[in-house]
């Protein structure tokens, strides 16, 4: 515990983080209204009171209860999006360093690709051809954000590969699946961990800016991104409709940022590997 | 003002941990006269690069000199302002590290970083500091100075770089070079070309030299006097040439029979070279008693008790060991 | 040199044509095209007419050869016609890539002139009290959702103080601007904050610096002639990618302040399926990202002598 305090971001990350998870998994206990069928125009955009702790939205549904139930869509999207991209990024990576040539060229060729296109107009681009929803999200995310472990399983492999137990395991007559499996990847997994954790947060932010857009989770699901969407027209007369569902993705992705950098310093202590 | 170049009384080093200092070095006297050779010798860890630091003013966090007095000729360093020992540092002190591949800015010409000592100390302009630049190269023997003057660091071979620090350090005659492991990290074929270089250039200018080496052999070969320094204690001190033929402390006679000897012959089922066996304590695992104790072939029972004085010996020099006591 | 050089652009030619392929094959080959989502939207369209839309538009020629038909009209500079408008694309583009490029670049002024200090004030002072906050304020740019405080900006510096105005481009005066960029400019601030300060860090306690401490220099000379130059290097690669992609980046806070850039012109024509413009964009927008880099490129090989002489 007290070697804990000694770590403020994986302290701090790893509360924010569990405690966005706790909300989630325990959504129907905490949120006082139901986010999608309490609408009631009566009470459209009252202001914070003991009723509605964070106001009401244009319908009247309690903003505290959405965002309380949006993070289960935040975290099943991030986590969901994060695994995809890491699984692609990680067997493009590992197995690009370990064949090398063409293949090496090309998987290299292709993260510079997805490195010249942001991922979000990438993710535009799909979710206009796929449609909005919570399917085409997780292809459209899942598929163009893992640039980054691609590029990091890569270069640890290429260390890694020609470190004695890999060339024991080859002399031993393991086939490359096995190796690459088997021999490299748990060696590698430190700073994948690390990579995977931020990336859960830029998942999360993503997801959030997609469906501000209208092209992400459909309404009346509670997205804290499409919570914001009509946030700007209502700005004068009810500003808490924009300020808590922000507040709620800010702390979301925060959590996981810190959360990655402690998981860093951990692994890491000298800071030689940066980002 | 006496004729010392520099003068270190009773220094200690600490490690600041948590708040609280562990002496890394502790207790070094040491003195040297104008136009001295001295040498300093140790395993690496001993303390010897950090002695050398602190004389250069040099040390970082956490490290810091915790005691004594640093005295470079005659003026305490630590009474200076920072003003009047920035002009000390490089005009009247200089130093060469141990990596010629990192000790150059990478992104300055040879010629802007020795000129940048005249611009700093002799107020040259750019012009003046260029010419003097290629003096100053030629001084050290690189050849075509003149075309020279425009190369980067990265362009030059590990002793072509370390000549250019020696250029550096030796630009405003200083009265003392510190000279840190300076062929360390160089090819065999050119150390002795740049100890040689460093000595010859030294002595013209009268230029005292602190040599810190982990090669007994080299700097007995070369100094005046040698200085060696085990666990951050000065333990013995004698001239160059004596300390070769009677060793006093255990631990000096150890690095001597660790030194390959031409003319000595085997007998059979002796060995070689002798080693001393174990390694050195590391700093926080300083304890009570005399530091080499552990390793020590002719340990006595108070040597794990108490910490041995510095004593002088009959023949000149000095030494910390309970056997001479 | 000039070899590297030319590697470099022949690189940014193929990530082009890939990019231009990939984009285009995402659009011919998954179902649903402008004409189906034009029924969608008129359920009264009439099959034949729409047939006929389609044959206007060329939607029937077979894949490949759009493809080439597309990448030739490119390299004539002819990036086709909108399906909604009929209009050539280069000429939507026009326009809004001054406004984007003209937001980049304040941002990208914003993040540098804020991110750069803070990250040397941090690593100056490591481990103090300045630097954590430097550094809590660092990773809390990077976790806001730009749209939010954009948001925020708005209701605070427009609606509240009503200093500024709330969005548009106006008569393209400053007034506009500063919202828009400060918004985008905020998570490129944090990572440069975080770069300077490791790079900063990682320059500091090199030997060259230890060398030229002990030429007896002063601290403001050491900095300036030995650390700034040095940890710009490591400085620079990360300002060209973070300017390089807030074409791309700026759609999401584009649209949120009616920004008339690329952005917000990708969005409309993602709604409407409109695919010669979203290729447009799309071609713009990875253009941008090449170029910057390749612009870096040059800098390294002219501020870094190491590359300059290989």
């Amino acid at each position: 515990m007290l070697k804990l305090l000694a770590r403020p971001n994986l302290a701090t990350g790893g509360a924010i983080v569990l405690i966005a998870i706790l909300v989630a998994v325990f959504a129907p206990l905490i949120a006082p209204h139901d986010p999608i069928t309490d609408a009631n125009l009566m009470f459209a955009e009252t202001a914070p009171d003991a009723d509605f702790l964070m106001g009401t939205d244009e319908q009247g549904r309690d903003i505290f209860s959405r965002i309380v139930y949006g993070a289960r869509i935040a975290l099943t999207i991030g986590l969901l999006v994060e695994l995809m991209n890491t699984i692609i990024g990680v067997a493009l990576g590992v197995s690009a360093g370990y064949f090398g040539g063409w293949w090496d060229e090309f998987v290299q060729g292709l993260t510079n690709v997805m490195l010249a296109v942001p991922t979000i107009v990438f993710a535009l681009a799909l979710m206009a051809v796929l449609g909005p929803g919570i399917l085409s999200l997780l292809i459209a995310l899942g598929m163009t954000d893992w640039a980054y472990s691609c590029r990091i399983s890569r270069a640890q492999v290429l260390t890694m590969k020609s470190r004695p137990f890999v060339q024991a395991a080859r002399t031993m007559g393991y086939g490359p699946v096995h190796i690459m499996a088997r021999e490299l990847l748990p060696n590698i997994a430190g700073p994948l961990v690390v990579v995977a954790t931020m990336g859960i947060g830029s998942a999360i932010m993503a997801e959030a800016s997609l469906s501000f857009l209208g092209l992400g989770v459909v309404p009346p699901a509670p997205s804290w991104g499409s919570m914001l969407a009509r946030a700007r027209e209502q700005l004068i007369v009810a500003p808490w409709v924009a300020v808590f569902p922000g507040l709620a993705i800010f702390f979301t992705v925060l959590g996981f940022n810190l959360l990655g950098d402690g998981l860093r310093d951990l692994l890491d202590p000298q800071g030689r590997s940066k980002r | 003002m006496s004729d010392d170049v520099l003068r270190i009384e009773d220094l200690t080093i600490a490690l600041r941990v948590e708040g609280r200092d562990h002496p890394a070095v502790e207790g070094v006297n040491l003195t040297i006269g104008r136009g001295e050779v001295v040498g300093l010798v140790g395993e690496s860890g001993c303390g010897k690069s950090l002695t050398a630091l602190s004389v250069a003013g040099l040390l970082t966090a956490p490290m810091h000199v915790s005691n004594g007095r640093i005295l470079i000729e005659g003026q305490d360093v630590a009474r200076l302002s920072n003003r009047s020992l920035r002009s000390l540092r490089g005009d009247r002190i200089a130093m060469i590290f141990q990596e010629p591949m990192t000790a150059l800015n990478p992104l300055m010409t040879i010629g802007d970083q020795i000129g940048e000592m005249f611009v700093l100390h002799r107020g040259l302009g750019a012009r003046a500091a260029r010419k003097a630049a290629i003096a100053a190269l030629d001084r050290v023997q690189v050849p075509g100075a003149a075309r020279r003057v425009d190369d980067y660091p990265h362009q030059l071979s590990g002793g072509m770089r370390q000549r250019v620090m020696i250029a550096i350090a030796l630009a405003c005659d200083p009265a003392l070079l510190i000279a840190d492991e300076p062929t360390t990290a160089l090819d065999v074929t050119i150390q002795a070309e740049i100890i040689d270089l460093i000595l010859e250039l030294c002595r013209e200018q009268g230029t005292a030299v602190l040599m810190i080496s982990h090669d007994l052999g080299l700097v007995a070969r070369i100094c005046n006097r040698v200085a060696v320094m085990y666990a951050g204690h000065l333990i013995e001190e004698q001239a160059a040439e004596r300390i070769f033929l009677s060793p006093h402390h255990p631990y000096t006679r150890g690095l001597v029979g660790a030194l390959p000897r031409l003319g000595r012959r085997l007998t059979e089922g002796q060995a070689a070279l002798t080693e001393i066996p174990g390694t050195v304590p590391a700093i926080l695992d300083y304890g009570a008693g005399c530091r080499f104790a552990p390793r020590c072939t002719r340990v006595m029972a108070h040597c794990a008790a108490a910490t041995p004085e510095t004593t002088q010996l009959p023949q000149g020099g000095r030494i910390r060991c309970f056997l001479h006591d | 040199m000039a070899l590297v050089l030319l590697r470099r652009l022949l690189q940014a030619v193929v990530t082009v044509a890939v990019v231009i392929t990939l984009v285009f094959l995402i659009f011919s080959v998954i179902p649903g095209d402008y004409v189906s989502s034009l029924m969608a939207e008129k359920r009264s369209l009439d099959p034949a007419v729409a047939e006929r839309i389609a044959a206007e538009l060329h939607l029937n020629d077979p894949v490949p050869l759009r493809l080439g038909q597309y990448l030739v009209g490119i390299l004539h500079g002819d990036l086709g016609l909108s399906f909604a408008t009929q209009q050539p694309v280069t000429e939507m583009l026009g326009g809004r890539i001054w406004a984007s490029f003209k937001l980049a670049c304040a941002a990208m002024a914003c993040a540098i002139v804020t991110g750069l200090p803070l990250g040397y004030i941090a690593a100056a002072r490591q481990n103090r009290w300045i630097d954590g906050l430097a550094m809590v304020f660092a990773v809390s740019g990077l976790s806001v959702p730009g749209f939010w405080f954009g948001l925020l900006l708005m209701y605070v510096f427009s609606l509240q103080l009503g200093w500024l105005p709330t969005f548009g481009y106006g008569q393209g005066g400053i007034e506009h601007l500063i919202l828009p960029a400060l918004t985008l400019g905020i998570a490129p601030m944090a990572l440069l904050a975080r770069t300077t300060r490791a790079a900063v860090l990682e320059t500091k306690t090199a030997d060259f610096i230890r060398t030229a401490r002990s030429k007896g220099m002063s601290e403001g000379r050491l900095v300036r002639k030995h650390l700034a130059r040095n940890a710009f290097m490591l400085i620079l690669t990360m300002i060209g990618l973070q300017f390089g992609s807030m074409m791309g980046g700026s759609v999401v806070i584009e649209s949120l302040f009616a920004w008339p850039g690329v952005g917000s012109l990708l969005i409309q024509s993602v709604g409407l399926r409109d695919i010669p413009v979203v290729q447009g964009c799309i071609l713009v927008i990875v253009l941008f990202f090449l170029i910057v880099n390749t612009l870096v490129d040059v800098a390294y090989l002219l501020i870094d002598p190491r590359i300059r002489y290989k």
